[in-house]
């Protein structure tokens, strides 16, 4: 188990393409970080540094202490699981999962020990004698895990690990490597492009844009508090609604009626023509549903609902709004980096589920303004962020997961001293 | 399928596999005829007679034809065997790396394969005189290397690309050389190309006639092709026609077994299941 810090690391392709740019990044003994953005990003070739796949331009490696720019990824001790799995067709499940171990000229008995072991922390004990082409996609990617943890490497790396399952396995497998993690208390890197992934297992989660780090913060730092536009844009789904807005006084003019703002975000939106508000689908209700205490904490706007969602435990509705020339194109080139496609100016609201707003009707909404953010249209930077807000998010997940660990070493559960299954055979 | 469909390919079957088989069936007849039976005017022999084997392997022709096989056997496994481990090398890094040049040695490559060899086997014959290659085994094991070899390359390439390349980048990380990820991810993947390439390669070198004739002299090096085009009758009178085809079905024999043998490794997809699914 080891830290892995990253200083200035820049990647740029031969023809002078910086996938990667001046990253520094530092990733604590045991901590679980994703590197999580849109496609093109960089963060896979960011993961692929770390274990020496992708040549590093300029910048330092230090993965527990030491430099390893240099080293070949079999001299690094880290283990991968790729996207696709890359088991090797011709072995059989326990000779793919032992293959790193004989590469290392352990001995038969410990093989069979180890591999036994991690069969068991994955339930792969029936298998092992099947060949990979014969395994079901949730059962490739235990085997791809297996060869990850039975030996003891520095650190995990995962790549789009779950992208390969369909949608209900991937919500399996995602807790399964959560508490896997947890368990072995290995220091981890997931890259992924789900946030849905990002939010639920990471103790920190970095977002990248262009080869740059946008935020580094817990997913409860990243949600509440983001730094600027992309991040508030990439994070949270149905994503954060963006609505022009001009400051008058102590109150923002929105297309959906005025939001008042304290004053501690009044001082630092003043002083700007255009501004772009951040509100959460869930900050908006059905009007009639508010409790009447807290009614006087938001406004109220009527507006015609264009489509709405019915998902049983959830409603959506959809308005739509007019925005100045200026801010569509915006959010438009936003939402087309952020891999999605917005065809018109909408708001997303999460209303109740048993909320009786129809389509197509005029209705009355309410809007919590508390937690609103305001954005600088042209450079995209949350001009409301409170950072100690933010900071303090953060430290609560870095001591939760701290505890965590100890508690998992407390109780000594390594694949080395795994619980066994009794009867499982 | 419907019956009468099933019927047509029936039949279309039946009819292609007559129309390749029957030059070999009449070999394979010809064989069995005494050689004043030749002109009987039909397809099966009078008397079908061994007369023709045994002349091959222990009486007239033996002395001509036993030397050839040994020669040809010894110079196609050879010649084989270096080319699949050149090529092997060759195609791997053109599969996987980028360099400079690589377009140009897989055209030169083909280039190679498409030049006649009729004009390159006058300036040889000399030169092979001339450094003492003439009439010895290495003077056609390197002849054929250049007639299988552009064949090998290009299938082997074709076939190191479909493995995918993080096979091998998951073997280094999981602590192998870039030669043991070679030798215990790349190599079984690839066998059934290997395979495949090493039998192309054994019937090209195999087969070759205008080397063989040309560059050889004596039993000292002489190929089977060449050596059934000196076949005498055993009179000036008498066509040595049936044993020439004795020994042509002999000569056919080993091609045969080899495809029995290996035609599950060539058709098996072996990197079913590597990925995802």
């Amino acid at each position: 188990m080891a830290s892995i810090e990253m200083r200035n690391i820049v990647k740029q392709y031969g023809d002078g393409f910086p996938a990667v740019n001046d990253v520094s990044l530092d990733i604590a003994d045991g901590e679980f970080m994703i590197l999580v953005g849109p496609s093109g990003c960089g963060k896979s070739t960011l993961l692929r540094m770390i274990v020496g796949l992708e040549d590093i331009t300029s910048g330092d490696m230090i993965i527990g202490g030491k430099r390893v720019n240099d080293l070949a990824p079999r001299d690094r001790n880290l283990s991968m699981v790729f996207q696709n799995y890359a088991l090797y067709p011709h072995m059989t499940v326990y000779e793919n999962i032992a293959f790193p171990l004989r590469l290392a000229k352990v001995s038969d008995d410990e093989v069979r020990r180890r591999v036994t072991e991690a069969s068991d922390v994955l339930e792969l004990k029936d298998h092992l004698e099947r060949k990979p082409a014969n395994l079901s996609g949730g059962q490739r990617q235990r085997v791809a895990m297996g060869r990850a943890i039975v030996r003891q490497a520095e650190a995990f790396l995962f790549d789009e690990p779950l992208s390969n399952l369909d949608a209900k396995l991937r919500g399996q497998m995602r807790t399964e490597i959560s508490r896997l993690q947890r368990r072995l208390g290995i220091t981890t890197v997931y890259v992924t492009h789900d946030q849905t992934e990002a939010m639920t297992l990471g103790d920190r989660v970095c977002v990248l844009r262009k080869g740059k780090i946008q935020q580094v913060a817990s997913p409860r730092e990243l949600y509440e508090q983001p730094v600027n536009l992309f991040v508030a844009g990439f994070i949270g789904s149905p994503p954060m609604n963006f609505l022009p807005a001009t400051l008058e006084g102590n109150r923002l003019q929105t297309p959906f009626g005025q939001i008042e703002l304290d004053e501690r975000r009044v001082a630092a939106v003043k002083g700007r023509d255009l501004l772009l508000v951040g509100i959460r689908p869930e900050y908006f209700e059905d009007a009639s549903l508010v409790d009447e205490a807290k009614r006087p904490l938001g406004s109220l706007f009527r507006a015609r609902v264009d489509v709405t969602e019915w998902l049983g435990d959830s409603q959506y509705a959809y308005i739509p709004y007019e925005a100045p020339e200026e801010i569509t194109r915006q959010l438009r080139d936003l939402s087309r980096e952020l891999d999605s496609e917005e065809l018109r100016t909408q708001a997303i609201v999460s209303i109740d589920s048993t909320s009786r707003i129809r389509e197509g009707r005029e209705a009355e909404f309410w809007l919590d303004a508390r937690k609103v953010h305001v954005f600088d249209p042209q450079t995209g930077e949350n001009l409301t962020r409170d950072a100690e807000a933010g900071a303090r998010l953060t430290q609560m997940a870095t001591e939760d997961r701290v505890e965590q660990v100890q508690e998992a070493q407390a109780q000594g559960t390594t694949v080395g001293g795994g619980t066994t299954r009794a009867g499982a055979a | 399928m419907s019956t009468r469909e099933k019927t047509w390919w029936i039949i279309g079957g039946i009819l292609i596999l007559l129309y390749c088989l029957f030059p070999i069936a009449w070999i394979v007849s010809l064989s069995f005829k005494a050689p004043s039976d030749i002109a009987n005017g039909s397809f099966l022999p009078t008397a079908a007679t061994w007369q023709n084997y045994s002349d091959i392997f222990t009486g007239s022709a033996s002395d001509l034809f036993l030397p050839a096989l040994r020669n040809s056997f010894g110079i196609c496994l050879i010649a084989t065997f270096i080319s699949c481990i050149l090529a092997m090398f060759a195609a791997y890094a053109i599969a996987r790396l980028d360099f400079p040049g690589k377009t140009l040695i897989l055209s030169t490559a083909l280039g190679v394969a498409i030049f006649p060899v009729i004009s390159i086997v006058t300036p040889l014959f000399n030169l092979w005189r001339q450094i003492g290659l003439y009439d010895t085994w290495l003077g056609l094991i390197i002849p054929y290397l250049s007639l299988t070899l552009p064949i090998s390359i290009w299938t082997m390439s074709a076939f190191f690309r479909e493995i995918p390349w993080e096979m091998e980048q998951a073997a280094q990380v999981d602590g192998a050389t870039t030669w043991q990820a070679f030798r215990k991810v790349i190599v079984p993947l690839a066998a059934p190309g290997v395979f495949t390439t090493a039998i192309i390669a054994f019937f090209i070198a195999w087969n070759d006639f205008v080397y063989g004739i040309s560059l050889t002299s004596t039993d000292a090096s002489r190929p089977v092709p060449a050596a059934l085009g000196l076949f005498s009758g055993a009179s000036q009178f008498e066509d040595p026609t049936t044993v020439t085809a004795a020994a042509a079905v002999i000569v056919t024999i080993p091609v045969v077994v080899l495809v029995l043998l290996f035609q599950r490794r060539i058709v098996a997809g072996l990197t079913n299941g590597a990925v995802k699914g």
